[in-house]
């Protein structure tokens, strides 16, 4: 009798289908003529914008990649990136290790000094930023921005982490104190062991952040040959003009690992991306 | 008796005394786990910013001692500046078009693509993909489509016999081009949001609704949405924030043009602070973009607050 009273719906319906391709074309159209405008001659952009290329000759992209640009651009970001995410992880886990298992005097007062980054976004200061990290020499590096990223992560991160120690049993840091365990070590091998969901969450939030930030690049490199790749393309660019298909086959080549990374990690990325406020 | 009494009340205090600032064993770890981050973050992200008030209140070029105290003459000129007016207007379309139409899309795909089912999970993964994207990327794909000579957009036009304004290069159209973009760019990070607060609503609450005949809308408005309120509070939360720091994706998309009419307040900082060096212009600007971004973050718990009292 339930059963029958229990006449399923279907899940979506036809408006909502409707309404959801729409939003797909939307959301698919500019990537798809993106990739394909790279084999297009700029003449069959002006009159072939959806079609498939007449050929599929991909000089522009062997060009491309043949040129010192691309990959040197793309090296440099891995390498900021890399940098970044490995020292704001040690650097925001212990902090928030220390907040969430040693007791002290001061922890909480600690906890929401560090909290007070989350209130503004760190670009506010972007100009006094820039003189001190002129005054410190840590002008056009690498190293200058790796620091400065990890800095701009730390409130972040440290709640990250703060609110997932907060979730490990209590009797797992008790049993390696008892054990004459050091917090150190307690730190090393019992913590960070557990908590590799929650490195990767942070991980991906800081590397992806890092991977397409624009502003701090932009502001603290000056030589060409150390530009990550939102400014080599922004160079490109300005360079070409409205050489469309050669810009459009730059873009290709330059989000191509992102989406790469995105499709194979899609579980980290969302969750990573929307501050673990989604988890799975 | 009496000393051995003495003895457990002696040590009882300095164990409390000992607890209540460090124990001994942990200052060492205390020491090391601390100070990268608290040293990082007050040299980089504290400290710029109180340079910045520091630097409103006087005309200095960058360079030598700090001398000349203007009180707020920059206030002033920020205020009076003929393109601030319209930096923070755009900024607030921003927020507005966030709130109206952006978090509503989300929303709508949100409620259909909250079940599961495998190419509900792909259409999920294809929305939320311009979100993982750089915006100077995303940026550069737009300014392609709106290409008035090469773009999408003219091309549409041609078909459906319309002559389609250069978008980006007038002054009335560049900004619903911008905010296209925006929501091409942030809905799906919305609706990801709204889709894990749906998820988490528990599955007999709907059923029971359902076998009561509440029909599917009125199960949205009056069940789902406000079981998300939380999800949406954040949602809400970043779609203001995001707007006040808009940069990466107005700099390949219009540069602020044309005639300075697409600017946002982070861009104006960037033309008319950074890039001429006014430090106390740009430091004026920095004070205002702070207190706004700290008036949205302090409201926004208050509203969390009363949300979780609820």
């Amino acid at each position: 009798m339930a059963t029958a009273s229990k006449k399923r719906r279907p899940a979506i319906s036809a408006a909502q289908w409707i309404t959801l391709l729409i939003v797909a074309a939307f959301v698919i159209v500019p990537f798809y003529t993106t990739a394909l405008g790279g084999f297009k001659e700029i003449g069959e952009l002006r009159v072939n914008p959806f079609g498939l290329p007449a050929s599929w000759d991909p000089v522009r992209f062997t060009e491309i990649l043949g040129g010192p640009r691309y990959f040197s651009s793309l090296g440099n970001s891995l390498l900021i990136a890399g940098g970044t995410v490995v020292l704001s992880t040690l650097v925001a886990s212990m902090t928030a290790f220390a907040l969430a298992h040693i007791k002290f005097f001061g922890s909480k007062f600690i906890l929401g000094y560090l909290m007070l980054g989350l209130l503004f976004p760190a670009a506010t200061g972007i100009l006094p930023l820039f003189i001190k990290m002129r005054d410190l020499g840590m002008l056009d590096s690498h190293w200058g921005i790796i620091t400065v990223q990890v800095a701009f992560s730390v409130s972040f991160s440290v709640l990250l982490f703060h609110n997932f120690f907060k979730e490990l049993p209590k009797e797992l840091i008790d049993a390696a104190r008892m054990d004459n365990c050091g917090y150190v070590r307690i730190y090393w091998y019992v913590t960070l062991p557990l908590c590799l969901p929650i490195i990767a969450t942070v991980g991906v939030f800081n590397f992806v952040g890092s991977w397409n930030s624009f502003l701090l690049p932009l502001i603290v490199l000056n030589s060409e040959a150390k530009y990550t790749w939102p400014l080599g393309i922004m160079q490109f660019q300005g360079q070409y003009g409205s050489d469309w298909p050669r810009i459009l086959a730059f873009l290709t080549l330059s989000i191509m690992p992102a989406i790469a990374f995105f499709l194979l990690a899609q579980r980290y990325v969302i969750s990573g991306l929307t501050g673990g406020a989604v988890k799975g | 008796m009496t000393s051995v009494a003495t003895g457990t009340d002696m040590s009882a205090t300095t164990a409390v005394r000992r607890r209540r600032y460090v124990d001994r064993k942990s200052l060492l770890p205390l020491l090391l786990f601390l100070p990268p981050s608290l040293i990082l973050f007050t040299l980089f992200v504290v400290l710029p910013m109180i340079d910045a008030a520091t630097f409103s209140f006087f005309d200095w070029n960058g360079y030598g001692p700090i001398t000349d105290f203007v009180g707020f003459e920059n206030y002033a000129d920020v205020i009076t500046h003929r393109n601030f007016g319209t930096a923070v207007r755009n900024s607030l379309i921003v927020v507005a078009v966030s709130l109206l139409i952006q978090l509503p899309l989300a929303m709508w795909c949100a409620i259909a693509l909250a079940e599961r089912g495998t190419h509900i999970n792909l259409i999920r993964v294809l929305f939320f993909l311009p979100y993982m994207l750089a915006e100077v990327a995303a940026g550069l794909i737009w300014k392609f489509v709106y290409d008035g000579n090469y773009g999408l957009l003219p091309a549409i036009g041609g078909a459906i016999g319309v002559d389609m304004p250069f978008v980006l290069g007038d002054k009335l159209w560049v900004i619903p081009a911008i905010m296209l973009v925006i929501t091409w760019k942030y809905f799906g990070f919305h609706m990801m949001i709204f889709i894990a607060g749906l998820q988490s609503i528990p599955g007999e609450v709907i059923e029971a609704a359902r076998l009561d005949g509440v029909s599917k809308w009125q199960i949205v408005r009056h069940i789902k949405i406000p079981m998300i309120r939380s999800a949406i509070v954040i949602s809400v939360f970043f779609a203001i924030t995001g707007a006040l720091q808009l940069f990466d994706l107005i700099i390949p998309l219009s540069n602020g043009g044309p005639s300075h009419s697409s600017h946002t307040i982070v861009t104006f900082l960037y033309q008319f602070g950074i890039l001429r060096m006014k430090l106390g212009f740009g430091g004026a600007v920095s004070v205002l973009l702070f207190i706004a971004c700290v008036i949205v973050a302090l409201a926004y718990r208050r509203i969390l607050f009363k949300v979780e009292q609820n």
